[in-house]
């Protein structure tokens, strides 16, 4: 008699959603528990990125397979193409809305979401600022480029409109290295 | 005098060294397969030396090429060395004396969706060593099917 372990588990299954609700719930707790640890707001957004990390590096293998692609990417375009499109539709069910490069340094490059999926369900209460629980999905970000060979800090912001009061910017600034590969390979 | 003294027998066609290294060389995994013949031409810590120093080839190749299947990237007298690289920049090493490309690619094709399995653990960390039977039964189950 032989247990079912993780290696019986089939990597390409049908399309296979979880509810919304039982994600937000989760993603509430996840929240509170990390409150209790933290002292000052940033440290909130870092555990959150951490937690969107170890997401980010099983997403990326993840979805690769699951896309039965045969290339890594090697250029940022590359990489943040795979990111707003792949990875979206996977963990979203939809493709990024914009992806923009920085028109001031050639190193940043934004993400944005009209309405972010994590973001719908949690209200900030005023003391807590300009917190954003996007932190979690930077962390995804962060966890894909750093994994892949392109390490950078990735930060989401919180830049409401009257129209989109939820719109959120992920902001990602590539490490001098990356930079560098990037120039000798053009 | 050198300690280590290799004797070359006749070219043995189905011994296999395969290791699993991720970013910053950390071992993760290593297994000897043999096939049908006894003996083997490097000792264990030859074919370790010999995988290695393979690992410089595959850090200069992997930038300038998208494929994960970077097939042979080094040679060491009678011995090959073929590379796999995933996305997330695992290494997928197998020291190996026949040319049997196809047969190659469907088992690094194979132990990659193994390794992404493993990965999906939230108990494993990306760079640690793998321990687990189940996944060593899976694997030499892979090189039979494959190499046997």
């Amino acid at each position: 008699m032989s247990a079912r372990s993780i290696y019986d588990r089939p990597l390409r299954r049908p399309r296979q959603e979880v509810s919304l609700s039982s994600f937000a719930f989760l993603f509430s707790e996840f929240i509170q528990y990390s409150q209790k640890r933290i002292q000052t707001i940033p440290e909130l957004e870092e555990k959150l990125r951490e937690a969107g990390e170890r997401v980010g590096v099983r997403v990326l293998e993840l979805c690769t397979l699951r896309e039965r692609a045969t290339k890594r990417e090697t250029r940022i375009l590359g990489i943040l193409s795979f990111i707003t499109t792949v990875v979206w539709r996977s963990l979203f069910g939809r493709q990024a809305e914009a992806l923009e490069k920085s028109a001031e340094t050639d190193d940043e490059y934004m993400i944005s979401e009209r309405e972010p999926l994590f973001v719908k369900s949690i209200s900030v209460p005023k003391d807590l600022g300009h917190l954003s629980c996007a932190s979690f999905t930077a962390g995804i970000v962060k966890g894909v480029l750093d994994h892949s060979g392109f390490p950078a800090r990735v930060t989401a912001h919180h830049v409401p409109t009257d129209a989109q009061p939820l719109r959120t910017t992920i902001l990602v600034k590539f490490d001098e290295d990356v930079m560098e590969r990037e120039r000798s390979l053009a | 005098s050198c300690a280590c003294r290799l004797s070359y027998s006749a070219a043995n066609m189905s011994s296999y060294f395969f290791v699993i290294v991720a970013p910053g060389d950390k071992p993760v995994y290593s297994e000897d397969f043999r096939f049908g013949t006894s003996g083997r031409e490097e000792s264990m810590h030859m074919s370790e030396f010999i995988v290695h120093a393979a690992l410089d080839h595959v850090d200069d190749t992997v930038w300038r090429t998208g494929s994960m299947n970077l097939r042979v990237v080094d040679k060491f007298n009678d011995s090959f060395v073929s590379a796999y690289v995933t996305p997330s920049n695992v290494r997928l090493m197998l020291m190996h004396s026949a040319r049997n490309e196809d047969s190659i690619r469907n088992f690094f094709t194979e132990v990659h969706e193994l390794y992404a399995k493993a990965l999906m653990s939230p108990f494993y960390s990306p760079g640690e060593p793998i321990k687990s039977a189940v996944f060593q039964q899976r694997v030499q189950a892979i090189a039979k099917r494959h190499f046997g």
